[in-house]
């Protein structure tokens, strides 16, 4: 899963070529700013948006608990309607599958709408290693396709770009001077794009959901393009992960609520085409055959893991990035994978088989909980990445200096006698570095912080010291405890005998994902 | 009373203001002085085992107490992760279970326990409030501190605009990450700015350690307090 040179360097030096970019921080804030308050604004408007993203949250759990059936239907379903269904494994067999389809047809082009699984597995590279010309549909895709890029984000994928890099993009591509106007820009797309539909003899495309009863393909788009895609050439590809699975149509109206609402803040989806097979006779268009490549890549590693299984709930929504104060500043790139933002940090590991010598991209996180707020299906992401560092620690891949660290850490808070100690010391030795109050010295772990900021010093007099003297002062003339409110406070304890336990009082229920009971049923 | 060490080592003020406030409700602190860090920079880092040693003297020194009032969402909600740290020691698991039930962020003892919404204070200054992301997101600690601050008088509220993104903080992250960190801390401070508040007030004092540290680098005048704080200080000048 490497996103070329990028992919060499530290998550530090990656996303520190992005916070030097100022165009690239200005085009992603102002378009994530964009897209999470229309997000708000939908949900606000949905009225009972918290009661859905249960109801979507339940579908995938029950879903991926039962993944090999609702997989075995979807497929059996498929190949009664005339679809070729298959399996691949690993990103390698996957587009191997797709070049002997394609070397069957003696396919010269390939026209894509934009799908992130094959992002995932390099389709495009192996295509055109193999002579055959694959064009992105899709604008956002069109447009890094002719930057030699990947996507930096999942649903908009040039994010990064602002209209005047697109338009001298564009204007190379055209071989004229193109306006940086989105409708000149897009115009000149578009018609470029209507003659690679007409001469293409292969359509590839995603899958956002799979219906099991039906064996169908849902794709969920807003420019016509996926349309053409599935209508005009004559053989259709679709890849899918393995887990974009619903069980039924009835399923697909909680998804569709969720998902435009979550990525642009739409309503509906502009385009929302169910294939359920290849042409049939009597049909105006369609594809004479079909060939569905669903794919594993890793995601099967995360079937039984109590902490990564709810993974597969994810629907590629977006949403997690534009909530992300980090994504926020340092786009897509910074992230080293194909899937970037607090889903990539997760999901590239993961599908890694979690390998403990992956880079430090869990570590680009504050853990504020923002990308499970926004999630449409309740992922605890921000558990995940605490789980995937401790993952790490426990392989022995942790950082030298920071496990030294950590020792002295647990030693010394696992005895008040010797965090006392240790600052009483601290109130020493900082006698030769502060200076009003404050501290500027780059120095062992202020190094980083100090270098936006004063660190304060430790205060003259700690809590623990000035515990007694207080408690004396206000033991004098302490008032009497008012009726009600002593009353009050002993019903919260006796509510909590009777219930063993007590109500609780904010916070979502705690533990990660396997102590929740629901996440494994099977 | 959980002070978190932050707040013991750096801000000692805010534990005193929480227990002068709660002290003219008749509510005297008891402070079991075994009590260390709640163990979060250790348990975000990947370091469970330490941790977890940290968590065992938080269990032991609150196992006698009805009820534990902390001046940080964030150590609160830490305390919520116990279970899963001691999921392999039944009676750690029990405890941890009973002190996540009786442990509250000082806005919630006051509001949810005590039914306290006015202070009887008075505060004549232009304030704006920084909801910290663990207070606000994970324990749900969102109209409290509302609560609270609606009832002091001569207080003008600007909302802080995009209040609830993190302010860069994140514990280790912001040694780790600096530049990001940096960032982020940048933005809210740009943000704060924007409202020409005199104050920015807030709920957990390493969130706000950060934002002050910036504010301090810039040189720009705006004082950082903790609610406790402010609510005292505006108690005695009612």
């Amino acid at each position: 899963m490497s996103a070329g040179k990028n992919s060499k360097r530290t998550v530090q030096e990656r996303a520190g070529l992005a916070l030097n970019d100022d165009f690239l921080r200005k085009a992603v804030r102002f378009t994530t700013e964009r897209l999470r308050s229309g997000k708000r604004k939908a949900a606000e408007e949905h009225g009972n948006w918290d009661e859905w993203r249960e109801r979507g949250r339940q579908i995938r759990l029950h879903t991926i608990a039962h993944l090999d059936y609702y997989l075995g239907l979807f497929a059996d379903q498929a190949r009664v309607n005339g679809v070729h269904v298959h399996f691949a494994d690993t990103a390698e067999e996957a587009v191997s599958l797709a070049l002997e389809i394609a070397s069957k047809h003696a396919a010269a082009t390939v026209v894509k709408s934009k799908s992130m699984v094959t992002e995932e597995i390099h389709l495009n590279r192996a295509l055109e290693s193999a002579g055959i010309e694959a064009v992105e549909t899709d604008l956002g895709e069109y447009i890094i396709q002719r930057a030699g890029e990947t996507p930096s984000h999942i649903i908009i994928p040039a994010i990064h770009k602002n209209r005047y890099q697109i338009a001298d993009l564009l204007s190379e591509d055209a071989g004229e001077r193109l306006a940086p106007e989105t409708a000149i820009l897009a115009g000149y797309v578009r018609k470029k794009l209507r003659e690679k539909f007409l001469a293409a003899d292969i359509g590839v495309t995603g899958c956002n959901f799979a219906i099991a009863e039906t064996g169908s393909i849902v794709l969920f788009e807003n420019e016509g393009n996926a349309r053409m895609v599935t209508t005009l050439p004559k053989t259709q590809i679709s890849f899918m992960g393995m887990e974009r699975i619903i069980p039924s149509w009835s399923d697909l109206e909680v998804m569709a609520t969720l998902l435009p609402r979550s990525a642009t803040g739409q309503k509906l989806t502009v385009y929302m085409s169910g294939i359920t097979g290849p042409k049939r006779s009597g049909d105006a268009d369609g594809p004479e055959e079909m060939h569905v490549i669903v794919l594993d890549n890793g995601r099967s590693l995360q079937l039984g893991d109590p902490e990564f299984q709810e993974l597969l709930n994810c629907i590629r929504c977006g949403a997690c990035l534009n909530a992300c104060p980090v994504y926020r500043h340092i786009g897509g790139h910074a992230y080293g994978g194909t899937y970037s933002g607090p889903i990539g940090a997760v999901l590239t590991p993961a599908l890694n088989k979690n390998v403990a010598e992956w880079d430090d991209i869990a570590g680009a996180s504050s853990l504020c909980g923002a990308c499970y707020e926004a999630c449409p299906v309740k992922i605890p992401l921000h558990d995940m990445l605490v789980s995937l560092r401790r993952r790490k620690v426990e392989r022995g891949y942790g950082d030298a200096r920071e496990t030294i660290g950590m020792k002295a850490y647990g030693s010394l808070m696992s005895r008040s006698k010797r965090y006392h100690g240790f600052l009483r010391l601290g109130r020493l030795g900082q006698k030769l570095i502060v200076r009003n109050g404050g501290i500027t010295l780059k120095l062992g772990p202020l190094k980083g912080w100090n270098r936006y900021r004063v660190a304060p010093g430790l205060a003259a007099e700690p809590f623990r010291e000035r515990y007694q003297t207080l408690e004396a002062e206000l033991r004098q003339g302490l008032q009497e405890l008012p009726p009600e409110i002593a009353e009050r406070m002993r019903k919260r304890i006796g509510s909590r005998e009777k219930s063993a336990g007590g109500e609780e009082h904010g916070g979502r229920s705690p533990g990660v994902a396997g102590s929740s009971g629901s996440t494994l049923e099977s | 009373m959980f002070i978190t060490c932050v707040s013991d080592a750096v801000y000692p003020r805010v534990g005193e203001t929480m227990m002068r406030l709660l002290a003219r409700y008749g509510i005297l602190l008891d402070f079991p002085k075994l009590q260390t860090c709640c163990g979060q920079p250790a348990y975000n880092s990947g370091y469970w085992a330490e941790a977890k040693a940290a968590a065992r003297t938080i269990l032991a020194a609150f196992a006698d107490s009805d009820f534990v009032v902390s001046p940080s969402g964030s150590c609160t909600y830490m305390l919520h992760h116990y279970e899963e740290l001691f999921k392999d020691e039944p009676e750690g698991r029990e405890q941890a279970r009973q002190l996540r039930h009786k442990t509250f962020e000082f806005t919630q003892f006051l509001v949810q326990v005590l039914g306290i919404t006015d202070v009887g204070a008075r505060f004549p200054h232009k304030i704006t409030y920084h909801p910290s992301c663990h207070g606000s997101r994970l324990l749900g600690v969102k109209d409290e501190p509302m609560e609270l601050l609606r009832h002091v008088k001569e207080l003008e509220f600007v909302p802080l605009p995009f209040a609830e993104d993190c302010c860069g903080f994140g514990g280790t992250f912001a040694v780790k990450m600096p530049d990001i960190s940096g960032a982020m801390v940048a933005e809210k401070v740009d943000h704060l700015r924007e409202t020409e508040a005199e104050v920015l007030v807030g709920l957990d004092m390493a969130c706000l350690m950060n934002i002050a540290g910036h504010l301090r680098y810039r040189n720009e005048p705006v004082r950082v307090m903790h609610l406790a704080e402010l609510l005292y200080e505006g108690v005695v000048l009612a």
